[in-house]
This record gives C-alpha cells, sequence and structure tokens, in this order.
C-alpha cells in the first residue's frame, strides 16, 4: 500500500538523516529515486531547486512532493507525518533528560562547552549565507568585478538598520526580496 | 505564562509564521526562533536557548523541526511540541503540494529568481545580526575557554567542514573534563 510505503520511506529518512540540511539528500535520493522510483533523477533535481525557493527543510519538502505526486493530499501528510515522527521521539525523550539532569555538575560542564560551539556553528553558517550573498557563484574571490557591490549595499543596510531599531527581521527579508529583486530585474 | 488556548494559539502562529518566511535551511530558522522566543515573548532564557539548539543538532531530522519540537515541549509539554511541530510543517507542506502540480513554470520564472536573490540577502543580514549579538556575549564573559572552543567550533565548521555532530559531542567533552579538572585541582588544594 503506497501510504504505508510512503509512511515507511519517509520514517526511515526522518531518523538517519543527522546534521541536518543537505545531509538528507543521499537518503532521500536512494529512498525515492532508486528504491521505489516514485521520481526520475530529473525529477528529483527539480525538487532541490523547488526546496530552495521556498521555506521549509528539504526532507519536508521533498515528502510533501513525493506524496502529493503518489498518493494525493493524503500521501504527503502521511509521509510528512512519518519524516517527523522519528524527530518528536528521539528530541522530546532528550529534552526530558535535559530538564531532568541539567542541574547537574558533569552535565553543566558539558553545557558550557557546548554553548561556544554552538554560537560558533551559527557563525559558520551565516558566513555561508554571506558568502553566497556577495559573490553570485557562491565562491569568494578578490577581484573587485566578481563582487555583487548591489548585494553588499542592501546587506550593510540592512544589518545597520537590524543593530539600529530592532526591526522584525521577516520585514527585513521581505523587503530585501523586493528591493533587490526590482534591482536584479531592471539590471 | 498561561497555557490556555491563546497561549496555544500564539505557540502555533510564531512557528507558522517563522516557518513561512524560512528560505534557505534550517541554520537561518534558529536566529528567527531565538529572537522571537527569548527577546521577543522572554519565554526562554539565552543560554537555555543554547543547549535547546544544541540538543536539535545533535537529534536526527530537520534542525527547523527538531528546534521547534523542543521549544513546544518546553513551553507546553507534549501537546505543545505538536503544536509547534504542525506549525513549522503546515507552510512547506501546502506550498510543495500546490507547487508540484505547476513547478515547471515556477522555476523558470524570471521574476521570481530575482526577488528570491533579493530575499538571500536579507537573511543573510538577519543571520548575522544574530550571530554578532550571540559572539559579543560569548566575549562578554571574558573566560578563556569558551572563546576557545568558539573559535576552534568555528574553523570546524566553516573551513573543515567537520560533521556537526562530531563537533557537538567535542565541545561537550572538553567543557566536562575542565570542570572535572577543576574540582580535581580543588581536591588537591585541601589537602
Amino acid at each position: 500500500m503506497i501510504y504505508f510505503d510512503l509512511f515507511l520511506s519517509f520514517f526511515q529518512i526522518g531518523i538517519l538523516s543527522f546534521g541536518g540540511g543537505y545531509a538528507a539528500l543521499p537518503l532521500i535520493q536512494s529512498q525515492v529515486v532508486s528504491s521505489h522510483h516514485w521520481l526520475s533523477m530529473n525529477e528529483f533535481a527539480d525538487v532541490i531547486t523547488i526546496s530552495q525557493m521556498t521555506p521549509g527543510p528539504i526532507a519536508i519538502n521533498a515528502a510533501s512532493f513525493v506524496g502529493v505526486k503518489t498518493g494525493g493530499f493524503l500521501g504527503a501528510l502521511v509521509a510528512t507525518f512519518g519524516c517527523v515522527l522519528p524527530s518528536l521521539l528521539i528530541v522530546m525523550s532528550l529534552a526530558y533528560f535535559y530538564y531532568k539532569y541539567r542541574s547537574l555538575n558533569t552535565v553543566q560542564g558539558v553545557l558550557n562547552g557546548l554553548r561556544p560551539a554552538v554560537v560558533a556553528m551559527i557563525a559558520s553558517a551565516g558566513l555561508a549565507l554571506v558568502t553566497l550573498a556577495f559573490w553570485t557563484n557562491g565562491k569568494p574571490s578578490i577581484k573587485f568585478q566578481d563582487l555583487d557591490v548591489a548585494a553588499v549595499v542592501i546587506f550593510l543596510v540592512a544589518l545597520l538598520i537590524l543593530r539600529r531599531w530592532k526591526v522584525n527581521p521577516i520585514i527585513i527579508m521581505l523587503a530585501a526580496g523586493i528591493i533587490g529583486g526590482g534591482y536584479y530585474f531592471f539590471a | 505564562m498561561e497555557r490556555n488556548m491563546k497561549f496555544y494559539w500564539k505557540l502555533f502562529l510564531s512557528t507558522f509564521y517563522i516557518s513561512a518566511f524560512t528560505f534557505g535551511g534550517g541554520y537561518v530558522i534558529v536566529p528567527l526562533m531565538k529572537k522571537r522566543f527569548v527577546e521577543d515573548y522572554k519565554w526562554i532564557e539565552e543560554e537555555e536557548m543554547l543547549d535547546m539548539i544544541a540538543i536539535a543538532q545533535s537529534s536526527p531530522g530537520a534542525i527547523a523541526v527538531n528546534t521547534s519540537i523542543i521549544i513546544g515541549y518546553r513551553l507546553g509539554g507534549v501537546l505543545g511540541a505538536l503544536i509547534t511541530v504542525l506549525g513549522t510543517v503546515t507552510p512547506p507542506l501546502v506550498i510543495l503540494s500546490l507547487v508540484s502540480l505547476a513547478y515547471g513554470l515556477i522555476i523558470d520564472n524570471f521574476v521570481v529568481k530575482c526577488v528570491l536573490r533579493g530575499m538571500q540577502i536579507g537573511v543573510a543580514a538577519v543571520v548575522v545580526d544574530v550571530v554578532i549579538t550571540m559572539v559579543a556575549q560569548v566575549l562578554e564573559k571574558k573566560m578563556k575557554l569558551p572563546i576557545i572552543i568558539m573559535l576552534v567550533a568555528f574553523v570546524a565548521a566553516f573551513f573543515i567542514h567537520l560533521n556537526i555532530v562530531i563537533i557537538i559531542l567535542l565541545s561537550g567533552c572538553v567543557g566536562a573534563s575542565e570542570l572535572l579538572f577543576h574540582k580535581f585541582k580543588k581536591r588537591g588544594n585541601k589537602k
């Protein structure tokens, strides 16, 4: 039965994808393209492109896309549920232990080590986004003509507004989409 | 805060709203959630939020989904977690279901491409804003070890592309051994 297959496949994708984001790609590919032939390799590439254009994690996007294609909206629901179920069970169990034991000394030590590392990883992701915004091909280069000057200006203005007036980030993203979009459209 | 209908509705709406505007991968959602739940609502402490992010990252699955689960669980128990996960998956579920019907038209659309490129720049600014605040908080404490851990973890993540789970495990071990080392030293001094 298609619904059961969808659930099982995306449950496996959900439980095996450590590290988030693109770490899930090969898993999704092996389930959706190689084992079940729900998508062709071209359609799979399209799902990745669409995921970059639309909000949401790539695994959830793939689950919805494949689900609709093979089993209608109910298929999308089942696949998405299968994909998040492992997260629900594992994260809630870890959270339970965290709140139970976090006052313990050793756990405090572990957490003291973790916090700066978490900051570093978010910083690393942030810098990757900046490189992607400043250099159209995503690779930093010292040549001035490779630099997207408009992007740098929009970025600096947006950052200044955020630091100075603490504006809602969603407004900043939408404004950048409209202003930047307008610029690229006419440029 | 009281756990009534209004509270759960607020929880759903916050995660729905954040998820609907999170383009470009899991890490973008983390600063947005931090801003909403730590800075705007003040429902979660700064340090607790970092611990929650570490738990979300060490678990399998999408970081955006995991972060919303742990926030929901912390604020509203199992029901809270179900509500935040629903809020997080609804936007991609609906959008992708619609897109799958006519995706050829959307992928090749020039206007869509331009707007997305613009939004990418805005997203970068939002994440950098949160990063500046977080790094400043680590530096302010003027403790050597956290700063060293932060620098080493940054190099490992950005330049070496070391697996996130490994970085988390190692930094946790360093933190624990530092604590044990201090305990040991104290005991030695007493004798």
